[in-house]
């Protein structure tokens, strides 16, 4: 019957293979979809970098020369056995004090640099975290909810968390680790070309196995950290579903269940990870491996050319050395790879989530709407979910701006859709829809959410005080202001009976407050924001009868503007408020200046309740029933 | 330090019974890591001995050969003892950590509520994750590589003495202030650490806030305000981050500067000393050489330790949700005198008092419910009404023990609940919420989310009650659905309305077959017509359920035999609707339409239903 009300998945998006989240719970992708992810996650990677781009090379430089200092401690104590020994038996003990203090003033650079750069790697890692954080977050907030709807809480949690964190140990550990191995292993080759060029090239031979191992490397641990990240995002989904959801876990016994299907995931991603770390258990001591044969092949061709006397004794036990410490940061190289590899994995899926479009979107040159009267027009207007059913059919409408309208009509009739379309929840396949004559599609979207408010049935409180979370109806709002919002839905009472009044916090989503004061809560919210149209969906049907009571004297005074003297612009004093509400109860009803019947996404009826009253149409029917059941 | 240190261990005493299954393949793996760090050592010095010793102009090539072969023969043992120890340690370490990670979602299932209540599932989330992905990650290596260094360390100075004493106590001397500094680090890093962690859960749980509120940010507009707080809070882990770095770095100055200053100091004194006679030339430079080798796990000092301390932080976090007691259990014995099917299904309010578990902590706890009294009848339906926020949802909590009361007892068939098995009683006990959370699974294993054992083992019945359920609920919808019951709903499948979810919650706690039935305000989303429906089909299928029901408006109350009020935390009166009506004035307050009385205008018309239930029996059939 009302299937209709779900979206279908979002086609307005391009159809490129693996856009944006679309194949987010794949891990063996094909080839052209897996290099565009892999780039589009590369790209990220480099726009976080960019701004931070002098820090970076600065902190390279830091390794850089305190790699130099480093490497200069030993050739000092050679220089202080070598020459000032010999100089010191001679009387003279000036290179002693040189060398003396060059040890110190290398020792001092290292360590000055080194404790410098620890710091500077963890503010460039930050910095980076930061932005990605708050980029997700933001995006995550800009995108439409028709979105939402079918990406889940946990799945952004994911991507938030467990996705971050691998990125945060590559930038942990990686920067630095790979500049000084790099540079270790630069100054090495350097050392090892001017004892024996030959020598030299066998020890770079050794690149083009290692380049195959790497890329055997790449191409495995990609799926397998790819894997990993879905199923660790599919823990997190569980986890956080379960946590929520707890009350009812308990009440319908599912705990042995959920066990069970934990207990799969999560050996599931122990395998994975197994697997990702098994990998890098075989091309780590690979590269090492490769590292000593090539060793043993240096010292092969090499001693045969000391057995033949082309080349010295001294330089060979030299050479050897150098190629082994040649390959000595190998495994750091390895480590930082692995870390590279898992941190791509991750942001690929995080790429993906940035790259998805907002299908409702905030206009490019939006039309200034300094002050909203309210006043909502639909022409010809055409609404369908996605590419589903069409579920407006072509409406014409007019809202006079201060007019209070109820909208009566059958669950799934597509009342909720209307309210949804005038606060910009979706926007209208075809046809215009108005707000004193302006798209809404074409206001800035703060003037279009201080003009237009919506409250739902599912009034969700943020962990924090009643007071905060009344003030979200106005950020910045008065105590006093807050106290005169609540007092005026009458919600004053209960709050103040609370253990701490408004202080009191409101604990995990709202876990202490009934249902009913939560819409007491949210309705006062919405009397704080003071909006030119306020959409209340069901908002009411959880509450009593004497807080109904009150809250319809509340809704008659923000109605009426009534609530402007709860503020300091007094603008909308004198002007009545545009309302559109949808609920069950008459009393609300009652207040409306005019009623409209929606049926199939069409308004049938259209008039003052007494019109439609004497009409004899479905409303009078409603009426009737209404009638007989007050008895 | 001892402090600090007792502490440490404590932590790593926790942990040991998990270990304990692991620790043969810990100690090989530690041995297989000292191996492979020995032959990386010795390597240098068996090259130095072949090469300079036997290789010489005009020698025979099986010298080379034998040098070959001997390199070759370490450097595969090196790789071989690398590739080894990460396959002793790695496999068990992802096994205690699963293990940890099960075990922590199996506690936490079975904490109470209110314990729910006081934490957001980010922050026990990030225990879940990050910290045992961390705590393993350290058990695989950290740990090893710690004790590892700290033996090199010691080897090589006990090296260094045997080649002359008096440079290394110059060395040595450089350990006293890193030891003092390193207790101050041990002391901060810890706390701050602890704090980052902290820092870290709470930033998801206000991303999860931000995910389940976005309806509500979106509706006032208020993306830049969660985006200004989540900068904040973002930007205080931040900072703290920076801080542990900043610790990490003096630490790592003093315990890399000092040692190599000591150095320099050696330096010039060995040469002195070897001028003078009193030290060879070969003493020294060995010294230096072993010198040298010590300097890198020296470094390394540092950064494992601060691994070690955020490791033993991440076991606190572990354990301090291990700790906190499961307060609703089942009891050691639970007394089943009867089998379910025999129970009447009396249930008995005596004495009841109660108070959130935090308010209890208070000096004047402000108790919700205060010796509240209230008996049902086997069968009987009876409505609950007070005022919003009178108790009445912790009232109906307290039946499935989702809460405990603070004093007094509830009794089903005059035995106290908490004789009861837990999952006896839920399944005796069924609820449906106000708030109805639905599973991301079908609709089918939704409904029959709680359906008895033998109903689901068999498919008939199982689809039969399935139908029942829905048709009771009104929830005929869910068969034309696109999948039809099979449709995944739920977070991660398709989203209903209110009212559609409320409906789908109300036919699974039918389905369940409870003996006792509690329901709070399950109607309220529903059109007047469809409630009335809903009404004359529970009464059918509720003639031998007792069932108490949180009622809003009169609608409801017409369902129920009688009326018990809520006042005060105590039921004030209790009779039937026009009793009350009659004779008790709050009754009347809180229920009465008076002149505006609500009622429900979004009802079909009646014909139009006709139509529904013939199209739905076409699509039934």
């Amino acid at each position: 019957m009302s299937a209709r009300k779900t979206p279908q998945p979002a086609t307005a998006r391009p159809t490129t293979p693996g856009f944006g989240t679309s194949n987010e719970d794949d891990s063996r992708l094909a080839k052209a979809e897996s290099r565009a992810v892999r780039a589009r996650s590369l790209r990220l990677l480099g726009s976080l970098i960019h701004p931070i781009r002098v820090r970076f090379w600065l902190t390279v430089a830091m390794v850089v020369v305190s790699q130099a200092a480093h490497a200069a401690g030993p050739a000092l104590i050679a220089f202080g056995i070598d020459r000032a020994l010999p100089a010191l038996s001679h009387g003279d003990s000036a290179p002693l004090v040189l060398a003396g203090i060059g040890y110190l003033l290398a020792a001092v650079v290292t360590a000055w640099l080194t404790a410098m750069y620890v710091t500077s790697t963890a503010k460039l890692s930050q910095a980076m975290l930061l932005d990605l954080r708050l980029r997700v977050f933001r995006h995550t907030q800009r995108l439409s909810l028709e979105f939402h709807e079918k990406y889940t809480s946990g799945r952004i949690i994911a991507r938030q968390t467990s996705d971050l964190e691998a990125l945060r140990e590559l930038l942990d550990s990686g920067v630095s680790s790979l500049a000084a191995g790099l540079m270790f292993m630069l100054f090495t080759a350097v050392t090892v070309f001017g004892l024996d060029w030959q020598s030299g090239l066998i020890m770079l031979g050794a690149a083009v196995p290692a380049a195959f191992l790497t890329r055997w490397y790449q191409i495995r641990s990609q799926v397998a950290y790819r894997e990993s990240r879905v199923v660790s995002a599919r823990i997190i989904v569980h986890f956080v579903e379960t946590m929520t959801g707890i009350r009812a876990v308990k009440a319908f016994r599912k705990e042995a269940r959920n066990t069970r299907e934990y207990t799969d995931l999560s050996e599931k991603y122990r395998r994975v990870t197994v697997r990702s770390i098994n990998l890098n258990g075989i091309y780590l001591p690979a590269l090492v491996l490769l590292g000593n044969v090539t060793v043993a092949v240096v010292l092969a061709v090499a001693g045969f050319r000391v057995l033949h006397g082309e080349l010295p004794v001294g330089v060979l036990l030299a050479l050897v050395l150098s190629v082994k410490r040649f390959f000595q940061p190998v495994d750091q190289m390895a480590m930082f790879y692995n870390s590279f590899q898992s941190a791509q994995a991750a942001l690929e899926k995080v790429s993906g989530l940035l790259e998805e479009v907002p299908t409702v979107r905030p206009p490019k040159e939006p039309v200034p709407l300094p002050e909203a009267h309210g006043r909502i027009e639909f022409r010809d207007v055409e609404f369908q979910y996605g590419d589903g059913p069409v579920v407006v059919p072509e409406l014409n409408l007019t809202i006079p701006a201060g007019q209070t309208v109820a909208l009566v009509g059958q669950t799934g009739a597509g009342k909720s859709t209307l309210a949804k379309l005038i606060a910009r929840f979706y926007d209208v396949s075809s046809g215009s829809l108005t707000l004193d004559g302006v798209e809404l599609s074409r206001i800035a979207t703060p003037e279009l959410r201080r003009a237009v408010v919506m409250v739902t049935q599912e009034a969700f409180l943020f962990s924090g005080s009643v007071a905060d979370n009344i003030a979200l109806g106005r950020p910045g709002a008065s105590r006093e202001e807050i106290e005169a919002a609540a007092r005026a839905v009458g919600a004053d009472a209960f709050i103040r009976a609370l253990p701490d009044g408004y202080d009191t916090d409101v604990n995990k989503r709202g876990g202490r407050v009934s249902a009913g004061q939560r819409q007491l809560i949210s309705f006062a919210r919405a009397f704080l924001a003071n909006p030119a149209v306020l959409i209340l969906d069901e908002a009411t049907s959880s509450l009593d009868i004497p807080s109904e009571r009150l809250v319809q004297e509340g809704l008659a005074r923000l109605l009426g503007g009534g609530a402007a003297d709860a503020h300091d612009d007094g603008a909308r004093q004198a002007e009545r408020r545009t309302a559109l509400i949808i609920a069950h109860r008459l009393s609300t009803v009652e207040i409306a200046d005019r009623v409209l019947v929606v049926h199939d996404g069409r308004v049938v009826e259209d008039g003052t309740p007494e019109e439609l009253i004497q009409g004899g149409g479905r409303f009078a029917a409603l009426h009737g029933a209404w009638k007989d059941s007050l008895v | 330090m001892a402090q600090t240190q007792s502490t440490f261990l404590h932590a790593l005493t926790r942990l040991y019974p998990h270990l304990k299954p692991i620790m043969p393949r810990l100690i090989m793996g530690f041995f297989s890591a000292l191996g492979a760090s020995i032959v990386a050592l010795a390597v240098p010095q068996v090259l130095k001995v072949l090469i300079n010793d036997s290789l010489h102009p005009g020698g025979p090539s099986s010298e080379v050969w034998i040098a070959v072969l001997a390199v070759l023969g370490l450097g595969i043992l090196e790789a071989g003892l690398i590739a080894l120890r990460r396959q002793f340690v790695i496999s068990p370490a992802t096994t205690v950590e699963n293990g940890l990670r099960v075990s922590l979602y199996r506690h936490l299932q079975d904490l109470a509520v209110d314990f729910h209540d006081r934490w957001g599932s980010g922050q026990l989330l990030s225990r879940a994750m990050a910290d045992l992905n961390f705590l393993r990650r350290w058990m695989a290596f950290g740990a090893i590589m710690l004790m590892v260094t700290t033996l090199t360390v010691i080897i090589g100075v006990a090296l260094m003495f045997s080649m002359s004493w008096q440079l290394a106590l110059v060395f040595l001397a450089a350990a006293v202030p890193i030891v003092a500094t390193g207790t101050r680090f041990r002391r901060n890093f810890l706390k701050v650490a602890r704090r980052s962690q902290d820092q870290a859960g709470d930033l998801a749980t206000a991303v999860e806030e931000s995910v389940h509120g976005i309806r509500v940010l979106k509706a006032f507009g208020r993306g830049r305000e969660a985006l200004e707080s989540f900068n904040a809070q973002a930007e205080e882990l931040r900072e703290t981050e920076i801080l542990k770095a900043r610790q990490l770095a003096f630490f790592s100055l003093i315990s890399t500067l000092l040692p190599e200053l000591a150095l320099g100091v050696g330096l010039v004194l060995g040469i002195a000393l070897t001028a003078s006679g009193q030290l060879s030339i070969g003493a020294l430079v060995a010294f230096f050489a072993t010198a040298a080798v010590v300097a890198g796990p020296v470094e390394a000092i540092g950064m494992l330790l601060s691994m070690a301390l955020t490791a033993k932080s991440a076991i606190d976090r572990h354990f301090e949700v291990m700790d906190t007691p499961v307060t609703i259990a089942s009891p050691e014995r639970p007394e089943r005198p009867e089998r379910p099917a025999h129970l009447r299904g009396a249930l008995s309010f005596r004495n009841v008092s109660f108070a959130f578990a935090d308010e209890l902590d208070k000096d004047t706890p402000h108790f919700l419910l205060r010796g509240l009294d209230l008996d049902l009848h086997p069968g009987e339906t009876m409505a609950l009404v007070g005022v919003t926020g009178s108790g009445k949802s912790a009232l109906l909590q307290l039946v499935p023990r989702l809460y405990e009361v603070t004093e007094g007892s509830i009794t089903i068939d005059g035995q106290d609940l908490r004789g009861f098995g837990l999952e006896e009683l839920r399944r005796i006990v069924s609820v449906a919420f106000e708030d109805t959370t639905l599973f991301s699974n079908s609709v089918r294993d939704n409904v029959l989310l709680g359906a008895p054992a033998d109903v689901l083992a068999d498919e008939e019945r199982a689809t039969a009650a399935l139908a029942e359920a829905l048709d009771v609920a009104q929830a005929h919808f869910a068969h034309s659905l696109p999948d039809g019951l099979d449709t995944r709903i739920g977070e991660e499948g398709l989203s209903l309305s209110g009212g559609q979810r409320q409906r789908i919650a109300l036919a699974r706690a039918i389905a369940a077959r409870p003996k006792v039935l509690v329901l709070d305000d399950p109607l309220s989303a529903l059109d007047v017509a469809t409630e009335e429906l809903v009404e004359t089909r529970l009464r059918e299928v509720l003639r031998d359920t007792t069932t108490l029901i949180v009622a809003h408006r009169p609608s409801t109350v017409a369902l129920a035999d009688r009326v018990a009020l809520l006042q005060d935390g105590r039921i004030a009166d209790v009779g039937t609707h026009s009793e009350l009506l009659a004779r008790n004035e709050h009754y009347r307050y809180v229920i009465a339409s008076l002149d505006t009385g609500p009622v429900d205008l979004d009802s079909e018309l009646e014909e139009e239903r006709e139509l529904g239930n013939e199209l739905e029996d076409e699509v039934n059939a």
